[in-house]
């Protein structure tokens, strides 16, 4: 009996030491969570500015009076584009701050190879989004930011699933659908903005604390 | 009646060649210091495991350069991997056949 313990044991040592060390499980529920709130209060704000500013109409965002290619310099001054910054560095930035108190309860380093390699599979989609939707920006096709933004940031999802907890594949295909649909439903960028990076968010971040946080939680 | 102990691999008893052999495995080539950071042993206790492996010819052996720095990447050989998995086998085998 305790020889079978033993090796039961060395399984799990096995199994553990496998997952442990090519993929980064500490990504925390709450981080889904307090991202997604972050983007609904930014979406909040963003729609009292299209309001104010006039630039939504009864069919959704008309885009801007004034044409012509934007200047980089011009863009840090929009306040959308204030909005959009605010609210990625704080949901990043709440995000971040969730996981790593995982990983120092797990005692997991949140700057080793695992770490670096999700954050790398991440970015990489992410800043081939972020230049391509500057573009966009740029020449004036606001229409299209919102799918792209969900599409881009779906597939570094999709990308990162192999290096992180697998649930986060699936999120990443709903975010990749959203943004399709909203490619046939421009105007509602917003509304599928707020859907896709708040209430996913959310959504995913409780269903991963339920599945993994939980019963540590209960422990303590 | 076969003994399913002669198939457990003498060299896997250790705890520590153990989780070595295991983030190996999933990993193309893993370094020294990212080793030590996920088996949480001293660099002594861990160098000398790693040469018991390599004088078994279960893991390569690299040794490079990142800038100045040396950084010596590990990854496990083909006879590595067999021998790992007759080991994993053997273990199933003994956790069937006393349940």
């Amino acid at each position: 009996m305790d020889n079978q313990q033993e090796h039961l044991n060395a399984l799990q040592d096995i199994r553990q030491m496998m997952q442990r060390s090519n993929r980064f499980i500490s990504l925390s529920g709450w981080s889904g969570i307090s991202a997604g709130v972050c983007a609904l209060v930014g979406a909040f704000f963003a729609y009292n500015t299209m309001h104010r500013q006039g630039y939504y109409t009864t069919h959704g965002y008309s885009g801007k009076a004034i044409r012509g290619e934007y200047s980089l310099v011009s863009l840090i001054n929009e306040p959308l584009v204030i909005i959009a910054a605010f609210t990625f560095v704080a949901a990043f930035f709440l995000a971040f701050l969730f996981t790593y108190i995982r990983s120092k309860k797990q005692n997991i380093p949140i700057w080793g190879i695992t770490a670096r390699r999700l954050l790398f599979n991440v970015s990489v989609p992410m800043l081939v989004g972020g230049m391509f939707i500057l573009r966009l920006i740029q020449y004036n096709v606001e229409g299209l930011v919102a799918p792209a933004s969900l599409i881009f940031y779906g597939l570094a999802l999709i990308n990162a699933s192999k290096y992180t907890l697998n649930e986060i594949r699936n999120l990443g295909y709903a975010q990749v659908v959203l943004g399709i649909i909203n490619c046939y439903a421009i105007g509602y960028g917003l509304f599928f903005w707020a859907i896709g990076f708040g209430v996913l968010h959310i959504f995913y971040g409780v269903f991963m604390w339920w599945k993994y946080e939980r019963t540590d939680a209960i422990e303590k | 009646m076969k003994n399913p102990i002669e198939n457990l691999n003498k060299i896997f008893d250790s705890r520590i060649r153990l989780g070595i052999m295991s983030a190996l495995m999933v990993n193309d080539e893993v370094n020294f210091n990212d080793l030590k950071e996920l088996i949480q042993v001293t660099d002594g206790n861990l160098a000398s495991h790693l040469k018991t492996l390599e004088e078994n010819a279960y893991v390569d052996v690299k040794k490079g350069f990142i800038g100045r720095k040396t950084n010596t990447t590990y990854a496990v050989t083909k006879a590595g991997e067999k021998a790992f998995k007759a080991h994993l086998q053997a273990l199933e085998e003994m956790i069937k056949g006393m349940g």
